[in-house]
């Protein structure tokens, strides 16, 4: 604790800390005051939003905005269609990753090596857009939810991390497991994913995220409007210069600005929410294990 | 009891097990290994259709792709989408266009993000530190969609607080989301808001492993704040940071194509068109698969020489490479 008190007791040093912590601050508030102008928007009344260029708090409250939008069937359609997909898309996806990090952990698997340099491969060279997309429309998944979870199913860095990790978990266990007869199925099951608990929690937190954010997909890979996404709504209620009822599947049009206010909040708080669990672990999760081998 | 021999045997490990010379070894080996690669092979299903199956399907860039005909029976023809791609008027624009949206990445962004790190790293006051970095990480899991809608709200023509602010600072009355002029500061501004902070997390962990008694010898060796930072806090990082330079520039040519789609308009093309989403309107909209295929993959082929190319020169520089 010696070590605290002399940085902070030179004049210089004084100066440098309090500009440090302004600039900090500073620096916090920006990365949130767009979303709370947003937050405050979504509540304001469309004459407040047209007549004041910045508040964080509005003069009269209207929930107009959410009313609308939560009676549109195109919304509800887009949100619970989104919900559903990155809830299975988030299972398969680690899933996926899950089992194959964990032979790849096994240092005498054999073919490892190969398996791995194919797959350090995969991150430094892909074969670009269009022959993904021709694959996906052979296998037959155009238009189909499927595209949307299967081609980015795991992700190799991922991979990679989640493989280093369970490398790194104690030999020991596994080893008395095995005397007790347990397969490799049961060690992974029994001994393996309990360890892993926080490391495979960030992961799939990671993977919904990225689901749940993901607007090229849908772009591509859907042209059936019925089918769009939640990310597909937004940009198509911002990007607008002017909504009808209909756009929505409403009988009355949306207020014209505060439904862009409104959509936005929606698409962003079931982020912000997980936001706490993911913040917990991702430090630790995406350092754990990112040693090299 | 045959689980515990065979455990025995793995981890005796005598080199002929493991190499295989006969059939019979095969075996053995499959067998041993049988529930593992049992494990991974979804994995391995995966791998070969949605990354190995579309570098077979690439070969597409040499031929006349007929959908009707299928990859093999379509035509060849050589080199041509490439030669077309490279005589394009297009070609030079585009290269242009993603050459400078790297370059202002590379020199703004990244640096802003080690600067952070080190700004970080100086606060002492601990709960202070945890809440700045839990605000900044937060742009970070917003989508593109939430982020350039964000913009559009920002900068909305009339009531928007940035279009308000800006005008009115500058005397003007300028629609920044369609004027060209502006359409890289706002590609810039959407990148460091939305990933310094998240950025500085791998920063942050090199420097909190930095041994503390350095800082300790180098204070009673009389060095100040900004000798400590030179001497010992910037080296300690010098690792980190090249490996991300490396990442980084193999990342040249990859533009981000949600951002850019999403922030293009009719009145910014000039600006905004960037090989990522000219592959995307040539190819997906106009149905010109093989040569946007070629121009996908003359841009992954530039990607591989680059990394490689970086690496080899950290290396030739005693630096640690990532290969």
């Amino acid at each position: 604790m010696a070590r605290v008190k002399y940085r902070f007791n030179t004049p210089a040093g004084k100066v440098f800390d309090a500009v440090n912590v302004t600039v900090l601050i500073a620096v916090g508030t920006i990365a949130i005051l767009p979303f709370l102008y947003v937050l405050a928007g979504s509540f304001a009344t469309e004459y407040e939003l047209t007549t004041r260029p910045f508040f964080l708090w509005p003069n009269e409250f209207t929930t107009d905005a959410y009313a609308s939008i939560l009676s549109s069937s195109v919304f509800v359609r887009a949100f619970i269609t989104t919900i559903a997909v990155t809830g299975v898309g988030t299972a398969i996806q680690l899933v996926l990753t899950a089992l194959m990090a964990y032979p790849l952990s096994k240092i005498d698997l054999p073919g490892r090596r190969t398996i791995m340099s194919l797959v350090v491969f995969t991150m430094v060279f892909s074969a670009g857009l269009i022959p993904t997309f021709l694959v996906v429309k052979q296998l037959g998944l155009l238009d189909t939810y499927w595209a949307l979870i299967l081609p980015a199913a795991i992700n190799p860095f991922s991979l990679i991390i989640i493989k280093n990790f369970f490398q790194e978990l104690p030999k020991e266990l596994e080893e008395s497991a095995k005397i007790d007869g347990a397969n490799e199925l049961r060690i992974l099951r029994s001994v393996v994913m309990p360890l892993s608990k926080p490391v495979l929690a960030t992961f799939a937190l990671f993977y919904a995220v990225g689901i749940w954010n993901d607007y090229m997909s849908p772009l591509i890979y859907l042209s059936d409007t019925s089918k769009w996404t939640l990310q597909m709504f937004l940009r198509q209620v911002t990007a607008a210069s002017s909504l009808t009822g209909e756009d929505l599947g409403n009988e009355l049009p949306p207020p014209a600005q505060g439904i862009k206010f409104a959509v936005v909040m929606v698409a962003t708080i079931p982020v912000l929410l997980a936001y706490p669990f993911l913040q917990k672990h991702f430090a630790k999760g995406m350092l754990i294990g990112s040693v090299k081998g | 009891m045959a689980t515990l021999i065979e455990a025995q045997a793995a981890s005796g490990a005598s080199a002929a097990t493991l190499r295989p010379q006969n059939r019979r070894n095969v075996r053995e080996t499959l067998a041993r290994y049988r529930w593992l690669l049992f494990l991974m092979l979804p994995g391995i299903i995966y791998f070969l259709l949605f990354r190995f199956w579309p570098m077979y399907g690439a070969q597409i860039a040499f031929r006349d792709y007929i959908p009707f005909l299928g990859i093999e029976g379509s035509p060849w023809v050589g080199w041509e989408h490439f030669e077309t791609f490279f005589t394009n008027p297009d070609f030079p624009r585009l290269l242009r266009n993603t050459l400078i949206l790297a370059a202002l990445s590379l020199f703004i962004a990244f640096p802003l993000t080690i600067v952070m790190a080190l700004l970080l790293n100086e606060l002492r006051l601990n709960i202070l530190k945890r809440t700045v970095q839990t605000l900044v990480y937060v742009p970070h899991f917003l989508s593109w969609t939430v982020v350039v809608s964000l913009t559009g709200l920002l900068f909305a023509i009339g009531n928007g607080p940035l279009w308000t602010l800006l005008n009115d600072v500058m005397g003007t009355e300028t629609n920044f989301l369609a004027d060209p002029a502006w359409f890289r500061p706002l590609i810039v501004l959407q990148d460091v808001w939305k990933n310094t902070g998240w950025g500085t997390i791998i920063f942050l962990a090199a420097l909190a492993g930095v041994d503390q008694e350095q800082y300790e010898a180098a204070i009673i060796d009389g060095a100040g704040r900004w000798q400590r930072v030179w001497h010992i806090t910037l080296p300690s990082i010098r690792s980190t940071i090249i490996v991300l330079l490396i990442l980084q520039t193999g990342q040249i040519l990859n533009t981000g194509f949600e951002q850019i789609y999403l922030m293009s308009n009719a009145l910014n093309r000039t600006v905004a068109d960037v090989f990522d989403t000219y592959v995307y309107f040539v190819g997906i909209q106009q149905g010109s698969y093989s040569y946007a295929t070629a121009v996908g993959l003359a841009k992954a082929i530039v990607g591989v020489i680059l990394i490689f190319g970086t690496n080899w020169l950290a290396k030739r520089f005693n630096q640690q490479g990532i290969f």
